[in-house]
């Protein structure tokens, strides 16, 4: 008997996830599955109009050519996307999306493209790329990944990191901060991808999805995590010591 | 001249001392480098037959390796670079041991296999007279950050071509550079006949650059188009009246019969005349897989299959070659810089096909987040062992009986390969001839 039905929204997925984030909607689906929840993965594409009863939206980083060809999709999606952030919609956004997800992103050449806003984030294009692995302290406990970008992003007065860089660059590679979070809204730069080897974070995302799809409360279910953790812990010693 | 002789002479000191460390090809280079930076020019100087350089993401060893052996049934002397020391300096490693302290080496031509970013910097000093040019997909982004800049340090590899290149036709990323191939210099291409065209999604990388106003080239009597019989045997087609084959490779799957149709339809354009193809036919009948590509080794009686994966496009079409016939498997993943640092891309992969079997051992510096990959595939881990000859020990004890597999990154590969030719006897790394 499932627990109730969560509609699973990749964005783009042909042309922004090069760096494995399709892993993290795997993720969601499997551990919505083991909680016993029914997952519906709905893979959305440029062209097409997003779900109105999405419960929960994923996208990943992308090539600058990928991240042209999502732009005007982006734009005539816009307003759906803002009415579903500001109606409290959990989103995870990676990399080239968290970027897009900002209020701009102002090319190497000074020419500043304007992004979704839903994030009070702008991004730096930069000649040289951050790259390498991370370790984050977020809500979360400790988060690891890797990142690799050229955009260097500053936070808007009172926009609140995703988590604090503990090894690694993160957001600017300067101020210590590492991604983004308004309200159920998460921007971050780390691929690995960010969620299998961080099932406190997915699960806390299926537990914001699973309130919205439902009107209950997450009920989990015994999962056993101890290779995940395992996987994290490891990366945490050799990074943070 | 003086300068060279004294490269010459401190490359091979650094060459025999690091072989009795039984250590790493490419330090030999890297001292010649320093002591005469012109040392590559000078040597591949006056070649007859020209510098032949294969590159791409994907089969570069294994071609190369075809490639040379085509050539050298022929009769040629080919000079090239064994190992997979694809950089300029593992070139130079190489060179040392057969070169005169003249600093000139003596052989009709050059094959060189080259990374693709050293591929560029190979023609700031040494121009290729031929290029062929395989593929590009999903490689260690920590280097080459994305796919877009790879097939642009691709296209102006063809740029600095000067004779003839040859391209892949059915990979847009190659394809596409056609265009800025400079007038005057020979284009061929190789790729698959039409029949099987519907299995090259399994083989490479989705082109999601442009719109779709890009036609491919249309194949001519001079590109090589790959026709496969059955599982094993293939034939590479040449307009409507040439054939070479049927010829069967010691290596599985299709990737390796592309590779063969990549290397025939070089060494034809190479060989002009004097192509035959019962020479080619022989050569790629009897060439060895190059090591842990695809190798066997007999392990207490039992075969052990070594296959090399490196990205998403080549950890696929290995499931897809080796899926027909399940075996006892582990997997090894390491994240240093030449496995590439980022393990996001096992996520790119479908390991279903491992399921029904499930997987013996995980094991290298990333076997949990390994194991955690496969969990997410439903497939069962029997043991996760991060350090490496604790885990072959046990791989090859517990399972002795049984025929074996393993999937390995490159450097948790040249760690696995040694203490497997410890155990058994065989050639070492820097020891395999093309």
């Amino acid at each position: 008997m499932s627990k109730g039905r969560i509609n699973l929204v990749h964005l783009y997925p042909r042309e922004m996830s090069i760096y494995g984030d399709l892993g993290n909607t795997r993720c969601l689906a499997s551990r919505l599955r083991w909680h016993g929840y029914e997952a519906v993965v709905h893979s959305h594409h440029p062209g097409e109009d997003l779900l109105p009863d999405a419960h929960l939206l994923v996208g990943g980083g992308g090539q600058d050519s990928g991240q042209a060809r999502v732009e005007d999709d982006l734009a005539h999606n816009a307003g759906v996307l803002k009415d579903l952030a500001a109606d409290g919609a959990p989103m995870l956004m990676i990399c080239g999306m968290y970027q897009l997800f900002g209020n701009a992103f102002v090319t190497v050449e000074g020419r500043r493209l304007p992004g979704l806003g839903i994030l009070d984030v702008t991004t730096q294009g930069n000649a040289k790329r951050m790259i390498g692995p991370v370790v984050l302290e977020t809500a979360y406990g400790d988060v690891v990944g890797y990142e690799n970008h050229s955009g260097s992003t500053v936070l808007g007065a009172g926009q609140q990191p995703f988590g604090r860089v503990r090894s690694g660059l993160g957001n600017n590679g300067t101020d210590g901060t590492e991604g983004a979070v308004t309200g159920a809204v998460f921007g971050s730069y780390l691929h690995g991808p960010i969620l299998p080897a961080n099932p406190v974070f997915a699960d806390a995302l299926i537990a914001l999805a699973v309130r919205r799809a439902t009107g209950r409360d997450f009920e989990p279910a015994d999962v056993d995590d101890s290779v995940a953790d395992e996987a994290r812990l490891r990366q945490v010693r050799r990074l943070a010591g | 001249m003086l300068r060279t002789t004294v490269a010459v002479a401190a490359g091979k000191a650094a060459r025999a001392a690091s072989r009795l460390r039984g250590g790493g090809s490419a330090l030999p280079g890297l001292v010649v480098e320093r002591v005469d930076p012109r040392f590559l020019a000078h040597a591949l100087s006056g070649l007859p037959r020209g510098i032949v350089v294969v590159t791409g993401t994907n089969g570069k060893t294994t071609t190369t390796k075809m490639l040379v052996a085509i050539l050298r049934q022929h009769g040629l002397r080919v000079f090239s670079n064994p190992t997979g020391s694809n950089f300029t300096r593992g070139v130079i490693s190489s060179m040392l041991g057969e070169i005169p302290l003249n600093g000139r080496l003596d052989a009709d031509m050059a094959v060189l296999e080259l990374d693709e970013a050293h591929a560029l910097r190979f023609t700031e000093h040494v121009k290729p007279t031929h290029s062929l040019l395989l593929n590009v997909a999903r490689d260690q982004l920590d280097r080459f950050a994305e796919i877009d800049a790879t097939a642009q340090l691709l296209a102006r590899l063809s740029e600095q071509t000067t004779r003839g290149v040859v391209l892949n036709i059915d990979d847009s990323f190659i394809s596409r550079g056609r265009d800025r191939i400079a007038d005057g210099v020979e284009v061929r291409y190789f790729g698959v006949d039409p029949s099987i065209a519907d299995r090259l999604p399994e083989l490479q990388e989705a082109d999601v650059r442009f719109d779709d106003d890009f036609t491919a080239p249309k194949p001519g009597a001079g590109d090589g188009l790959l026709k496969p019989r059955d599982e094993r045997s293939f034939e590479v087609l040449f307009g409507e009246d040439d054939t070479v084959g049927p010829v069967e490779l010691r290596q599985r799957g299709l990737a390796a019969m592309i590779n063969a149709t990549a290397a025939t339809t070089t060494a034809r354009m190479l060989l002009r005349e004097d192509f035959r193809e019962a020479a080619t036919v022989e050569a790629l009948r009897t060439v060895q897989p190059p090591f842990g590509r695809g190798e066997v080794i007999d392990a207490d009686g039992q075969p052990l299959e070594l296959v090399l994966v490196k990205n998403p496009a080549g950890f696929t079409v290995a499931l897809s070659t080796y899926g027909t016939t399940p075996v006892t498997s582990m997997v090894a993943i390491n994240d240093n810089y030449a496995d590439g640092r980022d393990v996001s891309w096992l996520y790119d992969v479908s390991f279903e096909s491992l399921r029904e079997r499930g997987v013996a051992m995980t094991t290298g510096v990333r076997a949990y987040d390994m194991a955690l990959r496969l969990r997410y595939d439903d497939v069962a881990v029997d043991v996760i062992e991060p350090d490496l000859a604790q885990a072959l020990d046990r791989f090859l004890t517990e399972h002795r009986d049984e025929p074996k597999r393993i999937f390995c990154t490159y450097t948790a590969m040249m760690t696995l390969r040694r203490d497997l030719a410890a155990r058994y006897g065989l050639a070492n790394f820097g020891e395999d001839t093309p």
